[in-house]
């Protein structure tokens, strides 16, 4: 069982945690405008890495917030713990994903990506 | 006082048991006497009982091999009644007065075996007959599973409750310390006095290690004291020490990742029954920052022809019961070895009075300090010889030895009988790395030892002493001081740099690897050599697979069951690999091990389950209502975890009688529901409307305050998710509704969103569930009970319509009444604060009695909405259904994006004939569809047939005086009109496609 240091409480046991998948997979701005394969693209396609991995969590009996992750996928080694909208560390290369989306941060905190007051 | 055969006299073996302490025990129906120290195994050999059980698919006779949590054949069944346990190690039970066990897996009894014609049957019995044999025809499998099970099963499981108590314990240390033997407590030493939280735990009642059993341990010296005492002083040391946990009868059974161990500790397994308050088990479950394994090693016997006769056993082991328990294996032992230890063990023995009829060695050159200590003692060494054939019907009196020739393939030279009645044999010592693999640590492989070694890993562990490859004393001690230093240096501490308790370095002459022991006989003719005890395994059986193509290790273990069974193998596993190896012409280290796995030993599911069981196992949900619920004779279903009223029977009514007068009551009268299970999320904050017309596929934007909308919410993929009624409070709040048992998952969502794509908006959103109790009237009588019981609001519909949201003092009670409908009847749900929920339930219900107002359950909930064709998330929907499959285009916005919009364009979710919900109505108004019943439109005699879809809700609808049925139907909407069928195993049913709206399609009843 991981233990996982959340920014927010500190480390704690894994089953504390809910897991949310590759991190920084940004929503697209304008959905409409992406053909199916590049909507496919965002909606299906993981990285499925052998090696570091940067990964959501969720620390769902604690204080419920998301956060960053990153863990070496074969010695379950976390290497790094950051919050939504931080830049993951520069330090450590990702294994490559084959994504072209990953490397933007998935929380990039535009608020110019919705039309803003939204439309009915 | 009944005499103990074989018990060794006091002075010569005193052992660790009390001989002032007898106790009394039953096995197998018969009376014997032990003493306290004792375990059921070693007071068995005390009283010169060796046969305990029968073999898994032979039934052949077998007899205690081992001393502790290796043994493969003394499995007993322990205790009677509702205590009894199955598969208990005869060597790790420990005595107590009034013992009762007895052996498994023989009928009519352990000496008279009618199993035991398997043996002769073995010809036709070999490894993977289960396979060959049972599988035709495919269809009598479940019949031949049956009678395997039963002869092949091993104790039974008792029949009733479990009555004692089971613990769980969360708990962290600095440094977890895995076996008490000279290494770990060397490294326990070290830690403490670095001033880490130790936790030294070990699996067996005294802490010690082979300090208590072994030739090397009993009687050495440790800085220059008897190594006991030395063992007696460090456990004092660690004992008075706040900061360290001493836990003996502890197994640690599971090593996870990052450092988080499992530990199983018997409590009160070693008493007749636990004190009042006192767990019979507990779970330790430990975060460790260090750890160090001291496991240790365990002895691997040797393969030669019937090495499985009752008095065959470890050399270790026979040792181990003259020198702990006192108690002789046999009169006349022979040794038969491949390596020194087993000398120690002969010296040993034949010091504390057991005689030795000779020791047998592989190699030919037997030299060095032990093998001149035997021939000083006039022990006859046979060096070069092996043991071709035992003989003894139930217990070994006999074994014949050859010379080896020089390649140790073969034998030659004239047979020599030698008599004895026990045998003690070693082929080594295997380091005991289970828990080292199960933490992901890479083995390898030591060639010139046979053995695999723990290699490299992740883990922030250490290995020390023999379970890395480290035999003298002396090596052992070093290794722990240093590793339990280390340890608690990685912790933070500093440890001062004092010398290791010291002890004797002696060396041993290399062993000599032979795989199996050659006869004078072909492999696997006239007699077996036994790789694997428990599950019956010959090296011919191994040979068999790998000619029959199983040669990877994976595959050798499930089609052999080598290395299977409640022991895993921890004798005979590095033994079929060499076998496997050999065979094939590989190198061991090549052929690689399979994965150990937890638990290193069985573990009780009592132990594992703790407290949670029972009433503890699941949390019950009630609402405020549910003690008037109760009170009503209401029938309850679980939803989650929620009890809600499934309905509310008169005496004499069945479920369909309570329901068709629910469901007409609240069509015709007015009925009221439980509602206050509804998930609800209470969202506040400026950016709150526009975060919602995000997640809802309809607009939310201009949502005028005091009014509510029925949403539904998608998932990125464009399929439903969730559904409810929202309700703007103010500009920035809104009163969120959810399904049931959807209201966590949907709070989760909703963060989700929140946090991670969206963090400007400023939204915030809480569960209240629990804050708000719900009582939902619905009726033509709705409007005018509100209006007796008081509101303070206006309930002209003009006033206060449907959709809408008002505050008022519902019977006295400040409430929101929201005037929603999920049966089509006009209709209020009144929430108040739930503590205030009983006395707004029982003044509607004295009120609406002149109404003559019914309760309703939720069995008639789903009946009435069916009839207006409302849809429940997760019954009428299952992940792959869109709003446009469920014929509600309306509610999703052409103008603006929102999760999974995209999706639905997407060429799969956007082609015109998918699953589209339609209504259907059989022929025979009577007949009611069976939810999940297939729909075709062409009938075959018999399947398959394509399927269209299935019936996803169906009912009797009392108020249409018919059935009524919901559906997910290809191209369904294009087939209203036509006919289908819903084949069933006894009869076809003949439907018709209708819309899903079976009453009031044009919605004018909800205005009342």
């Amino acid at each position: 069982m991981l233990l996982i240091d959340c920014p927010w409480c500190g480390p704690r046991d894994e089953n504390e945690f809910q897991y949310g998948g590759e991190a920084h997979i940004a929503r697209p701005k304008d959905p409409a405008s992406l053909s199916d394969a590049q909507w496919a693209d965002y909606l299906f396609m993981r990285g499925n890495p052998k090696g570091r991995h940067r990964e959501r969590w969720m620390h769902r009996s604690g204080c419920r917030r998301w956060f960053n992750v990153e863990r070496d996928t074969v010695s379950h080694a976390i290497t790094a713990v950051y919050r939504m909208g931080e830049a993951p560390p520069a330090t450590a290369k990702p294994a490559a994903t084959g994504d072209a989306t990953s490397a933007e941060p998935r929380s990039s905190g535009d608020p110019g990506q919705w039309p803003a007051g939204g439309a009915e | 006082m009944s005499e103990q055969s074989h018990r060794l006299d006091a002075a010569a073996a005193p052992g660790r048991i009390d001989r002032g302490h007898p106790l009394r025990f039953v096995f197998n129906g018969r009376g014997y006497e032990g003493f306290a120290g004792d375990t059921l195994a070693s007071a068995l050999i005390a009283n010169g009982v060796h046969l305990v059980g029968r073999s898994f698919k032979y039934h052949r006779p077998r007899g205690i091999v081992g001393s502790g949590s290796e043994e493969p054949n003394a499995l007993v069944q322990l205790r009677t009644g509702e205590r009894t346990e199955p598969n208990v190690r005869a060597t790790q039970a420990e005595l107590f007065d009034g013992l009762i066990a007895s052996s498994q897996n023989c009928w009519p009894s352990v000496g008279f075996d009618l199993g035991a014609i398997n043996d002769m049957a073995s010809r036709i019995l070999p490894a993977g007959f289960y396979y060959k044999t049972f599988m035709w025809p495919p269809s009598a499998w479940m019949f031949y599973e049956g009678l395997i099970r039963r002869a092949a099963g091993l104790g039974r499981a008792p029949d009733d409750p479990d009555p004692d108590r089971y613990e769980k314990r969360f708990a962290h240390c600095d440094v977890l310390v895995v076996g008490a033997g000279p290494a770990g407590l060397a490294a326990a030493l070290a830690a403490a006095r670095a001033g880490a939280r130790v936790v030294l735990c070990d699996e067996q009642a005294e802490m010690g290690g082979q300090l208590l059993a072994h030739p090397r341990g009993v009687g050495a010296v440790i800085d220059g004291r008897p190594a006991l005492d030395w063992a007696s002083a460090a456990l004092g040391e660690l004992a008075s020490n706040k900061d360290v946990t001493l836990l003996p009868r502890t197994t640690c059974f599971g090593y996870y990742d990052h450092n988080a161990l499992a530990l199983a500790e018997r409590v009160a397994d070693h008493v007749a029954k636990p004190r009042q308050f006192q767990p019979r088990q507990r779970l330790w479950k430990l975060r460790a920052r260090r750890v160090v394994l001291a496991t240790g090693a365990i002895e691997r016997p040797l393969v030669f022809r019937d090495n499985d006769r009752p008095g065959i056993m470890l050399a270790g082991s026979a040792a181990a019961y003259g020198m702990r328990y006192g108690a002789a294996v046999g009169r006349r032992v022979l040794v038969f070895t491949n390596n020194d230890s087993a000398y120690r063990a002969a010296l040993a023995l034949f010091d504390a009075g057991v005689g030795i009829a000779g020791i047998v060695d592989l190699r030919p050159a037997a030299s060095g300090k032990p093998v001149e200590d035997a021939r000083a003692r006039g022990i006859e060494v046979l060096a070069g010889w092996a043991l071709t054939a035992t003989d003894g019907p139930s217990k070994v009196r006999a074994a014949l030895a050859m010379q080896l020739d020089e390649a140790g393939a073969g034998v030659q030279g004239p047979i020599r009988r030698i008599e004895c009645d026990a045998i003690a044999m070693s082929g080594g010592w295997n380091p005991a790395v289970h828990l080292y693999s199960q933490a992901r640590g890479k083995l390898r492989y030591d060639g010139a030892q046979g053995i695999f070694l723990p290699g490299r890993t992740e883990q922030a562990l250490a290995v020390a002493g023999s379970c890395n490859g480290a035999w003298s004393l002396g090596a052992c001690l070093a290794e722990g001081a240093a590793a339990g230093a280390a340890a608690a240096e990685a912790a933070g501490f500093t440890a001062a740099s004092a010398p290791a308790p010291a002890a004797a370095e002696e060396n041993d002459s290399p062993a000599r690897l032979l795989w199996v022991v050659p006869s004078d006989r072909p492999l696997g003719e006239g007699g077996k050599h036994f790789v694997d005890f428990q599950n019956d395994v010959t090296a011919a059986d191994i040979g068999l697979a790998v000619r029959e193509g199983y040669k990877s290790v994976e595959h050798l273990k499930r089609y052999t069951t080598s290395g299977m069974g409640t022991d895993q193998g921890k004798l005979g596993n590095v033994h079929a690999l060499g076998i496997l190896a050999e065979v094939t012409a590989a190198e061991p280290g090549a052929v690689g091990t399979t994965t150990f796995r937890p638990p290193y030993t069985p573990v009780g599911f009592g132990t594992l389950a703790g407290r949670d069981v029972g009433a503890l196992a699941d949390p019950v949900r009630t609402t405020a209502m549910h003690g008037w619920h109760v009170a009503a004779g209401a029938v309850f279903e679980d939803v989650g975890q929620w009890k809600r009223p499934h309905y509310y029977p008169r005496p004499g009514e069945s479920l369909h009688d309570a329901v068709n007068r629910e469901v007409k009551a609240a069509r015709t009268g007015v009925g009221i529901l439980d509602a206050s299970t509804l998930g609800k999320i209470d969202i506040q904050g400026p950016d709150a409307a526009e975060f919602l017309n995000r997640i809802y596929t309809n607009a939310w934007t201009k949502l005028e305050i005091g009014r509510a909308r029925y949403g539904f919410m998608c998932r990125e993929d464009g399929m439903v998710f969730d559904d409810g009624v929202t309700t703007r409070l103010a500009a920035g709040h809104f009163h969120m509704t959810t399904t049931t048992g959807g209201a966590a998952r949907v709070l989760s969502w909703l963060e989700e969103w929140a946090q991670t794509e969206w963090p400007e908006l400023r939204v915030y959103m809480t569960s209240v569930t629990e804050q708000w109790a719900v009582a939902a009237i619905a009726g033509p009588h709705a409007r005018a009970l509100l209006a007796k019981v008081g509101t303070g609001i206006d309930l002209d519909a003009k006033a206060f319509p449907f959709m809408a949201m008002r505050e008022g003092n519902v019977a006295g009670i400040p409430a929101r009444v929201f005037r929603i409908s999920f049966t089509g009847e006009l209709s209020y749900e009144i929430n108040v604060p739930a503590r205030y929920g009983m006395a707004l339930w029982q003044a509607l219900m004295a009120a609406g009695a002149e109404f003559g107002i019914t309760p309703y359950g939720t069995e008639a909930m789903h009946v009435l909405r069916a009839e207006k064709g409302f849809v429940i998330v997760g019954q009428d929907t299952d992940g792959t259904v869109t709003p446009i499959d469920l014929g509600m285009d309306w509610i999703v916005s052409k103008a603006k994006d929102f999760i999974g919009k995209r999706s639905l364009s997407r060429a799969d979710t956007a082609r015109g004939d998918r699953k589209q919900l339609v209504g259907l109505l059989t022929d025979d108004p009577r007949v009611v569809l069976p939810e999940g019943g297939q729909i075709v439109a062409e009938l075959k005699p018999e399947p398959p047939m394509a399927m269209l879809g299935h019936v996803t809700s169906s009912y009797f609808s009392a108020n249409l005086d018919r059935s009524i049925a919901l559906a997910l139907v290809r191209n369904g909407r294009q087939r209203i009109g036509a006919a289908l069928h819903v084949p069933l195993a006894d009869r076809n049913i003949r439907v018709k496609v209708v819309e899903p709206k079976f009453i009031d399609p044009e919605g004018r009843r909800q205005d009342g």
